[in-house]
């Protein structure tokens, strides 16, 4: 009974409760939107990009799809410049799942289409990846691509639909979304259009983090501190490797760190962290003050409507 | 710790977006890097104020106009509760996303301008509020700075809004009285308004009952995929994947397959490829059945002593979405959750005005944000239970073939 002497759920059922918490809620509407793209789409594809948000996707997918086989190619847009790490994770992943496993690199899409190389001394090839990526759609015919796109990421991304409609170009349209009602998904489309479909698009960081700490979903070693040599620049830690040189004037030293989000090695920072277990990486996202792309993307911080742009050229 | 779903209605003149952009700064939910953005964008203001509203316009078409066109969804979590807001524009021409943002809240803010009271788009933002049967209403009653925080003012606009509450049947109102700019009542308590002794906004959200707006009872699911491994040692393996809508599920429950009218048993139940003894609400599963039956996706399982309506022609309230009208006679395709079914709208019998319920008849086409009354005709049954008994299952979503798009929202009757 509660206060008003009213019967709750819980009495109803003899004492047992009956509600999901926040996190097992979040659970049960990517399952229904993964289960909705196999549903309603003949060719869909999982983007993946060996970071924790598609790590997390596809261990929904396997709920959502368990004991059938996993029903989409995980497709890698390479753009060369990944952290190793990520690359060995990525193909011990697949071969556990049993997943098809695609990867187009940035490099080729570069070299065919004669496109210029990004200068600078952190030349991040992020922005390129929207040629391959669409590309790789057009070779395929995918009518439904899955990302790992959060709305708490970004302003831009907070109007965009569970599943967004793109045109032929790959283009976003804000101004001319499909209303999404309900739990109930339109994913019509005409030919040569696709979808990107979001399942985790009401999940913020902290909940990846939790999630994957209560489902004990294993990652990257990036992800906790480890030592590495890293150039400050700006306020923020980038690693030095084949890609990012340091030059003479830059101060180079090897700090413990750990990395919040894993793109490329040229546009993704580092944080200073002694974080090495779960545990103590979640605790450091509670009590941090920045968001993740403003701590550790550099390629965001250029105008405010950066990713409404981006978004609207075809980039995931 | 749970999740509520809310929706704030009120239009840029009542400051809707400062009260939100309130709800993040002042709970701590806005980082540094978002406050010095905003910083940079409002570095123009006279005063030197940080501009709150700011925070939640997240298209640049909204920022230069200083208006919310669409839905966006802002998270936010306190140490009791994670909130979803989704933050829809007020305005009549934006009525089809208030409608989008309110279909998966449980809980709505009408915010009222003290200066103002009770207007035109108070009464259709709680029209729509109750057409969605949202179980939760909280009125808000903001810049109370500007009466100088008269109680009086604020026992007028209570009075007022009761008339409303009455006349819609509302459930459940709260009211609280604000100022957004000023941060009263929102997350701490306000200094000036002392003759105030209920919780203040967030107290409010964090505490109020939740749990019992799920439906335990009418128990509701339909296949969204077949799972068929037909592997050497599953090549048997036929299960129907989807979600419960609602109610519970329990092994050896006796069901019936609609609309198909086959009646069969529940052998197995799993979640995440695990067996369990059952699944209620919304938890996602995969049902195995005793006999071999056809059934695809969109099909419903449903308990044999509680079945919804299986009908061929349907009443429904159409909230129109589309810049193209709906003519009587027009061809569609009806999506009910994971069903699709063709429809002819066959007969338009009213329409519906959203700022005073009145029924006007319809004279020419159906337009944009108008809600009307209509008969549709589907080419299938469709296992279907009013709305306003179980929104899951008495809701869809009407869409035009020519174009793809999501034209209308179908609350069935």
């Amino acid at each position: 009974m509660n206060e008003n002497g009213k019967m709750t759920v819980a009495d109803k059922n003899l004492g047992k409760s009956r509600w999901l918490n926040y996190m097992e809620q979040l659970e049960a509407e990517s399952i229904h939107v993964f289960r909705e793209v196999a549903g309603q789409f003949e060719r869909p594809a999982l983007l993946f990009s060996g970071g924790k948000d598609s790590i997390t996707l596809v261990h929904l997918a396997l709920k959502a799809f368990s004991p059938g086989k996993f029903p989409f190619p995980l497709v890698h847009i390479d753009t060369g410049h990944n952290f190793p790490e990520a690359l060995a994770f990525r193909d011990k992943l697949v071969e556990e799942i049993g997943a098809e496993l695609i990867v187009r690199k940035v490099e080729d899409t570069i070299k065919q289409r004669r496109l210029t190389e990004p200068k600078g001394k952190f030349p991040s090839r992020n922005w390129l990846q929207t040629y391959t990526l669409l590309d790789t759609i057009e070779e395929f015919e995918f009518d439904a691509c899955i990302g790992g796109g959060r709305r708490d990421e970004e302003k831009a991304r907070a109007k965009e639909r569970i599943f967004s409609v793109r045109d032929e170009f790959g283009q976003w349209n804000p101004k001319l979304q499909r209303p999404e009602l309900w739990n109930i998904y339109n994913g019509r489309i005409h030919k040569g259009e696709n979808v990107r479909v979001f399942p985790i698009s009401n999940w913020t960081e902290l909940d990846i983090w939790n999630y994957i700490r209560s489902e004990k979903i294993p990652l990257p070693s990036i992800y906790f501190a480890h030592e590495r040599e890293v150039i400050e620049h700006e306020g923020q830690l980038i690693a030095t490797s084949e890609y990012v040189r340091p030059s003479a004037d830059d101060a180079v030293s090897v700090k413990s760190v750990r990395y919040r989000t894993v793109g490329d090695m040229t546009c993704t920072a580092a944080v200073e962290s002694y974080a090495k277990t779960l545990d103590e990486v979640v605790n450091e996202i509670i009590a941090t003050r920045i968001s993740e792309r403003g701590e550790t993307r550099i390629d965001d911080k250029v105008t405010e409507a950066a990713m409404e742009d981006r978004k609207k050229d075809g980039y995931f | 710790m749970d999740l509520l779903r809310f929706i704030t209605a009120g239009s840029v003149d009542d400051g809707k977006s400062t009260l939100i952009g309130r709800l993040l700064y002042d709970s701590k939910n806005i980082l540094i890097d978002q406050l010095e953005a905003l910083e940079r964008s409002t570095k123009n203001r006279d005063d030197g104020s940080v501009d709150l509203a700011l925070l939640t316009d997240g298209l640049r078409a909204e920022r230069e106009q200083g208006i919310t066109i669409d839905v966006a969804y802002r998270y936010f979590t306190t140490p009791k509760r994670k909130f979803i807001i989704a933050d829809a524009p007020g305005h009549v021409q934006y009525t089809r996303n208030m409608i989008t943002g309110a279909s998966n809240a449980s809980l709505i803010i009408i915010l009222i301008d003290a200066r103002h009271g009770v207007v035109e788009q108070t009464r259709r933002h709680s029209i729509i509020g109750s057409l969605l049967r949202i179980p939760h209403v909280v009125v808000a009653i903001n810049k109370m700075d500007l009466v100088d925080y008269s109680k009086d003012v604020y026992e007028k606009i209570v009075a007022d809004y009761e008339l409303v509450a009455k006349q819609l049947e509302l459930p459940e109102v709260t009211y609280v009285p604000i100022s957004a700019l000023r941060g009263d009542n929102i997350v701490d308590k306000s200094t000036v308004m002392t003759w105030y002794e209920g919780n203040c906004l967030l107290e409010f959200l964090e505490e109020v009952k939740v749990e019992s707006d799920i439906n335990l009872e009418n128990s509701r699911f339909q296949v969204q995929y077949v799972i068929r491994p037909q592997t050497e040692d599953l090549h048997d393996y036929r299960g129907y994947a989807g979600k419960v809508m609602s109610g519970i599920y329990r092994k050896g429950d006796q069901v019936t397959i609609l609309p198909q009218h086959k009646e069969t048993t529940i052998t197995k139940i799993e979640t995440a490829g695990k067996e369990v003894d059952e699944v209620f609400c919304p938890q996602p599963a995969v049902i195995h059945l005793e006999h071999d039956i056809d059934i695809s996706r969109g099909d419903s399982i449903v308990k044999t002593e509680d079945q919804p309506v299986v009908a061929n022609e349907v009443d429904a309230l159409l909230c129109w979405m589309d810049e193209k009208p709906l003519l009587q006679g027009n061809k569609y395709l009806l999506l009910h959750n994971s069903r699709v079914v063709r429809a002819i709208v066959k007969q338009i019998e009213y329409k519906l005005d959203v700022n005073s319920l009145e029924h006007f008849p319809v004279e020419e086409d159906v337009k944009l944000n108008e809600v009307v009354k209509a008969k549709i005709k589907l080419a299938a049954p469709l296992a279907y239970d009013a709305y306003k008994k179980l929104a899951c299952n008495g809701s869809a979503v009407l869409i035009d073939e020519t174009s793809n798009t999501t034209a209308a929202a179908v609350l069935l009757q």
